[in-house]
């Protein structure tokens, strides 16, 4: 009980910062016995409700502390299809470690006393890897006949293309980009997801027999109806939410100014940070202003420094967030990694406008002061502005992170489907699937911007509705 | 995604215009006039943008005509029959509007000239009287002219140095035929100083003009926001919302600043890999 916390080992901040490579090592197999050791393994552990696909974590810690690592995978396994990219991308802070009981009461987010449960799951994942184990497959002979595709390739598309292909249903997965993985691939940066940690898992899924069909957008070149025709039984989308929002204030449309998706975009998936060696460009900014507090305004502005120091710049990038650190929707881990990397905040600052120069290049961004007030619908106070407080920052490039929406293209091109005021896919909870008969979804195409772990949960309640719908047809032609 | 067919279109001195036709099924089976493709030459390139010129369902082939002007379209022209790109998706962007407008004029402009012969064909198909205004700096950069004239009912032809057809720009025939006569829509691709001296002469005769912009982007499926234009006051991707817009709305201003946005890289890899 006395046991302090176990930290997973960084690269230092100072070395981090002049590359891509991932930040966080992980633990060691003794780390890991520590951590797990320090779990109470309460009679009512509060932790599994945290959980937003209820992972019994209780029982795959102690199954870490007896040493049997494969067993404590397969317990992961039962409810996450990736544990070690969920080790490494859950906000844990916010769900399972601020459940866990050694979280102050009444905490925003996990305690620092908290059981380092993400780490812990990340080695129970890498375990796994390194040392080749997988969940059995149990190919149901009467499921080979059906054929499901599977639209996009990201967190909820890659869920539920392995779950159903475990079961031995044909799977293909169409997916629009050049490679795989969705936002795991062009929006999470290599230094919190390395692409050999995505690879091992899509490879994994090649290996049972799911077929991956990229530079292919439905919606465009097959619809929804065409891909039944061509024989489908089931189809998921996992279409994902990538339509960047903007803040809408003048002057957002200079030279410099790019979605948070864009930035990432280039850096990430098309590898611009290795410019010309890699063809697509990215401007680097002096001066980089991030505007936003979430997770992708945390992933881009360590992106953004890192440019600058591979370039030899001075650093010099800053958040810029409406509201207070305590508001912010990133993970805390997240934020303090920014902050140790040299990042800077500017909290409580509302962008009013953007001014460029003669060549249209943004130069600076025109703000306001604000305090926070009352509390809003997101329970988070909401920020006032000070009447009379503008000011300038001096900006040569800023990177607009503020919120992405769902993906339209399929859903312009299928009118029967439903969609609610934010565009997104209406299911029924239960079954995952949509106003289509036949037609399922889940991840962020659903429920809006969310996490992996949400994504996968929506994506395995889906495979099963499907898994469940295949066998009751094949029963009944029997 | 196999290279089927390379043709050169046009080579003078330093401009090399080129024509891929490029095996791709799916993308032939869907596209219309005014859809466009993303490609990337290799793993290591960057995603461009192409307007398709032409479709051959049957066959499964779409065409692609180009200018070898920046490193990209450079990487694309050294391809040969029997490469495969490393990418290509589409159709992309919305099809334009085809329908019976009436009596229709058409203005192509360098390289954007092969971008007009699909939608004349299909607009003289939907029953418009087609007058086609084609620029040209000078008669052998001239492209497509035969091809052009088929699928029109009258051609004009203007080159920078009066070398061949008439001397001048295609504003000063535009001019001249909306003085003359009534027409119903004006439908214009080239470099962004022709569209918007267009607009700004069809403007004057209150003529509906239709622009196919040409915006930079990246993934091209409304991702990424890096195709945005400022149309009428509202802000719209090109990949999704267009490629065509009412040209009377069009921010040339900020659309040609932001089109150079990466003009220093381009410079810098064409002198890095001068022979790639």
């Amino acid at each position: 009980m006395s046991k302090e916390p176990v930290k997973a080992r960084e690269v230092s901040p100072e070395i981090r910062i002049g590359n891509f490579q991932e930040v966080v090592k992980g633990y060691s197999e003794e780390e890991a016995l520590l951590e797990a050791s320090r779990c109470l393994q309460c009679k009512n552990p509060l932790c599994s409700a945290g959980c937003p696909v209820g992972i019994d974590i209780k029982k795959f810690i102690y199954q870490i502390k007896q040493k049997d690592y494969q067993a404590a995978y397969l317990t992961i396994k039962e409810k996450s299809n990736f544990p070690s990219i969920c080790g490494r991308v859950c906000p844990a802070e916010y769900q399972c470690r601020k459940a866990c009981i050694l979280t102050k009461k009444g905490s925003v987010f996990a305690s620092e006393q908290a059981i380092n449960i993400h780490f812990l799951e990340r080695f129970a994942g890498d375990y796994a890897r390194d040392n080749q184990i997988n969940t059995k497959v149990e190919n149901k002979k009467e499921l080979s006949k059906f054929k499901v595709a599977v639209v996009g390739s990201g967190p909820a598309g890659l869920c539920c293309a392995g779950e159903l292909a475990r079961k031995g249903v044909k799977v293909d997965i169409f997916e629009s980009l050049h490679k795989t993985g969705g936002v795991l691939r062009y929006g999470i940066p290599p230094f919190r997801l390395p692409a050999d940690v995505l690879d091992f898992e899509i490879n994994y899924l090649k290996k049972l027999g799911v077929n991956f069909i990229t530079n292919f957008l439905v919606g465009k070149a097959k619809t929804i109806e065409e891909l039944f025709a061509q024989g489908y039984a089931k189809i998921f989308l996992g279409l994902g939410a990538g339509v960047p929002s903007f803040l809408g204030v003048k002057g957002e449309n200079l030279c410099n100014i790019y979605s948070v998706n864009e930035f990432l975009t280039r850096v990430n998936l098309m590898s611009a940070y290795k410019f010309p060696e890699f063809h697509t460009p990215v401007n680097i900014g002096r001066n980089v202003l991030i505007v936003g507090g979430g997770n992708t305004a945390m992933d881009s502005a360590r992106v953004a420094l890192r440019l600058q120091k591979i370039n030899g710049l001075p650093l010099n990038t800053t958040v810029v967030y409406r509201r207070t650190e305590i508001e912010m929707p990133a993970r805390r881990l997240e934020i303090e990694h920014a902050r140790q990397e040299g990042i800077k905040f500017e909290f409580l600052v509302q962008p009013k406008e953007f001014i460029g120069d003669d060549q249209g290049f943004v130069k600076s961004l025109a703000c306001l002061r604000s305090k926070l007030g009352e509390p809003d619908s997101s329970g988070r106070r909401r920020p006032v502005i000070i009447e009379g407080s503008e000011f300038q920052i001096d900006c040569d490039l800023c990177v607009i992170a503020v919120g992405l929406k769902a993906n339209q293209i399929l859903i312009n091109a299928t009118p029967e489907l439903k969609t609610n005021q934010y565009s997104d896919v209406i299911v029924d909870s239960e079954t995952m699937e949509s106003s289509i008969k036949g037609v399922f979804a889940g991840g962020d195409i659903v429920g809006g911007e969310g996490t992996v772990i949400e994504a996968m949960g929506m994506a395995k309640k889906a495979a099963q509705t499907i898994i469940n719908q295949l066998l009751k047809k094949e029963s009944s032609n029997a | 995604m196999k290279i089927i067919n390379k043709k050169t279109i046009n080579q003078v001195g330093g401009v090399k215009i080129t024509q891929l036709d490029i095996f791709s099924p799916d993308i032939a089976a869907k596209a219309l006039p005014g859809q466009f493709i993303m490609l990337m030459v290799s793993e290591n390139g960057e995603r461009i943008p192409l307007t398709l010129v032409n479709t051959d369902k049957e066959k499964g082939i779409v065409s692609l005509i180009f200018q070898e002007a920046g490193f990209t379209t450079k990487s694309l022209g050294k391809l040969n029959p029997g490469d495969c790109l490393y990418s290509l998706v589409g159709p992309l962007g919305h099809p334009t509007e085809i329908k019976k407008f009436g009596k229709v004029i058409l203005v192509g402009g360098g390289v954007g000239i092969a971008e007009i012969l699909p939608i004349a064909r299909a607009l003289k198909q939907a029953g418009n009287q087609i007058t086609t205004i084609l620029g040209s700096r000078s008669k052998d950069l001239l492209i497509l002219e035969t091809e052009l004239k088929s699928a029109s009912d009258e051609i004009y032809i203007m080159t920078d140095d009066g070398s061949y057809g008439k001397k001048g720009f295609t504003t000063d025939m535009l001019k001249v035929l909306l003085a003359k006569d009534k027409y119903d829509l004006v439908y214009a691709v080239g470099p962004i100083p022709m569209m918007k001296r267009i607009v700004s002469v069809s403007k004057e005769f209150n003529v509906k003009t239709l622009v196919s912009l040409n915006a930079l982007m990246v993934d091209a499926t409304g991702m990424c926001g890096c195709c945005r234009v400022t149309v009428f006051d509202k802000v719209k991707f090109s990949c999704v919302d267009g490629p065509d817009f009412d040209g009377f709305g069009v921010d040339w201003e900020e659309l040609e600043k932001r089109n150079k946005v990466y003009t220093v890289q381009e410079k810098h890899i064409c002198n890095l890999f001068p022979k790639s």
